[in-house]
């Protein structure tokens, strides 16, 4: 194996470990902040793939259909957390998952009457549909390579938001107690709904974002929730550095590990976890509870 | 002038048991109260209660002209209260700065007096640990830190529980001497704390509550010719 090969197998983990980063993100910041476990999250991740292809599809446009299914799921988030997140923040994890579960049937239900159960692809836009010849006979994608790029700002910007704003404060000390912001008079209920709705916004970004390099299809979703759940284990529940440490590892040792050790690469991730979990068992960064 | 908190007959509950057996409390404008007595006599649940964390309260709580009985703890500190609670709050993941930042906002009449400045020049010792996590400080430092992040919402009172409980001699003096400035200010406090003697020195009024119930009432110089009530209710 050349140093190319090994330079492409790196990108193409690095790629995946940030779009699971982006879905994980979301999730972690749900379950840290509003405490609520949603099983609901890798449905999300498939809708916005979805819309992105529908918007695509009616307007040619992969700029509108980001924008469009952004947007949608954004305001899909706020109302979802209004109408019953809401009521189950502070329950115990048996009724989160249980309306969470009901979500997942919900959504799944919705897609198949509005979008069919077709398997879809996505054009991405002109510019980015090309390939950079890296030697003789292998390229690389661009799209890949802009997908790295886009990944990394909004990594980026989550991390300013979180660790730099006004708002990022909030939301860490509400993480930590939530009652003393609430005597401070911060209104929690309207960050948890809006939390909400950016966690969701951010897994139907992430499955927007691959709709160009892999297929829509229906079961997208459910490997995604799982691996953003080992990550968000891996990482620490509620820590968004956790979540982009557990997501690169995650990231690097399935592309790794498919090209090194392909018999067992569907084990090694929970492998990964086991042994951090053993070495740390709150995750990288988690908190003892 | 009315009362900026007026509570009469309140009860509260924790579940089925009662806490709170009809208490009647005004606390006026600038006013300095001091809340005594023995543990589990419901001096915290009364602050708890006035600021709303009891979700079974019954009978009447205005403050600031409002009736507050069914409201939210968010909108009770919007309407200028504060609370410094008993294990002082400090968010320990947030730097000295981020707590008092996160919570700064005008008070309700549009006051900013309380800056970061204006809380660094009041407790000197939090300057040097501004870039300190909250976890990093010491018990006195983030008493001062829970008292600077209150002030920092410019409010018109501030409920303060075990104001010097587990401090030093020395940091003691100093968050009683802060005391001294809110009271300056014209910020209305209601302060628990077992030493009754420094609270007689700066409070208006001496509260003691026994069982549910406010026992006592009065100023600290009336206090001070009834040695018997303290016998009675504080065991000194």
């Amino acid at each position: 194996m050349d140093a190319i090969t090994i330079a492409v197998q790196l990108l193409n983990g690095v790629q995946y470990g940030l779009v699971l980063f982006l879905v994980a993100s979301g999730l972690t910041l749900v379950f840290g902040i509003l405490g609520v476990i949603n099983l609901a999250h890798g449905a999300f991740y498939m809708l916005g793939a979805y819309l992105a292809w529908w918007i695509a599809s009616y307007t040619g446009s992969f700029a509108l259909a980001l924008l469009g299914a952004l947007s949608i799921s954004f305001v899909l988030g706020l109302l979802l957390e209004e109408v019953f997140v809401k009521r189950m923040i502070g329950r115990d994890h048996l009724a989160q998952v249980l309306l969470s579960f009901g979500l997942i049937l919900v959504i799944d239900e919705a897609r198949q009457i509005l979008f069919g159960k077709d398997v879809h692809s996505v054009t991405p836009p002109e510019w980015l549909n090309g390939s950079i010849q890296l030697t003789a006979i292998l390229s690389y994608p661009v799209y890949r390579l802009a997908l790295c790029l886009v990944c990394i700002l909004l990594a980026a910007l989550i991390f300013y938001v979180i660790q730099r704003t006004r708002l990022g404060m909030i939301i860490r000390a509400g993480a930590e107690n939530r009652n003393m912001t609430r005597a401070l008079g911060i209104p929690f209920d309207t960050v948890n709904r809006f939390v909400f709705a950016g966690g969701i916004a951010l897994a139907a970004l992430g499955g927007m974002l691959v709709a160009p390099i892999s297929t829509v299809f229906p079961g997208m979703g459910d490997g995604m929730l799982i691996l953003s759940f080992v990550v968000v284990v891996l990482g620490g529940i509620g820590s968004v550095t956790g979540a982009a440490l557990g997501a690169l590892m995650i990231g690097l040792t399935d592309t790794f590990g498919k090209v090194f050790f392909p018999q067992v690469s569907s084990i090694l991730i929970y492998v990964l976890m086991a042994g951090v979990l053993l070495w740390r068992p709150n995750g990288l960064m988690g908190k003892a509870p | 002038m009315s009362a900026l908190l007026s509570i009469s007959d309140l009860r509260s509950f924790y579940g089925p048991s009662q806490a709170l057996h009809g208490v009647n409390l005004e606390v006026k404008r600038g006013e300095q109260i001091a809340l005594i007595g023995r543990n589990g006599m419901g001096k915290t649940t009364l602050l708890k209660s006035i600021m709303g964390f009891m979700a079974d309260r019954r009978g009447e709580i205005c403050f600031a002209g409002a009736s507050t009985l069914k409201s939210q703890p968010e909108d009770i500190a919007r309407a200028g209260m504060a609370y410094v609670p008993e294990g002082r709050g400090v968010f320990g993941s947030l730097s000295v700065v981020e707590n008092l930042v996160m919570s700064a906002r005008p008070g309700v009449s549009g006051q900013q007096r309380w800056t970061l400045d204006r809380v660094f020049e009041v407790f000197p010792r939090l300057t040097k640990r501004r870039m300190n996590g909250g976890h990093q400080l010491s018990g006195g430092e983030q008493q001062m830190l829970s008292i600077g992040r209150a002030l920092m919402t410019n409010p018109d009172l501030i409920l303060l529980d075990e104001a010097t409980e587990g401090l030093a001699p020395l940091i003691a003096q100093e968050i009683w001497k802060t005391l001294g400035i809110i009271r300056g200010e014209g910020i209305a406090t209601i302060v628990v704390d077992k030493d009754h003697r420094s609270l007689s020195k700066v409070a208006d009024r001496m509260v003691i509550m026994t069982k549910g119930e406010i026992a006592f009432d009065g100023t600290p110089a009336t206090l001070a010719t009834r040695p018997d009530l303290l016998e009675k209710h504080l065991g000194v």
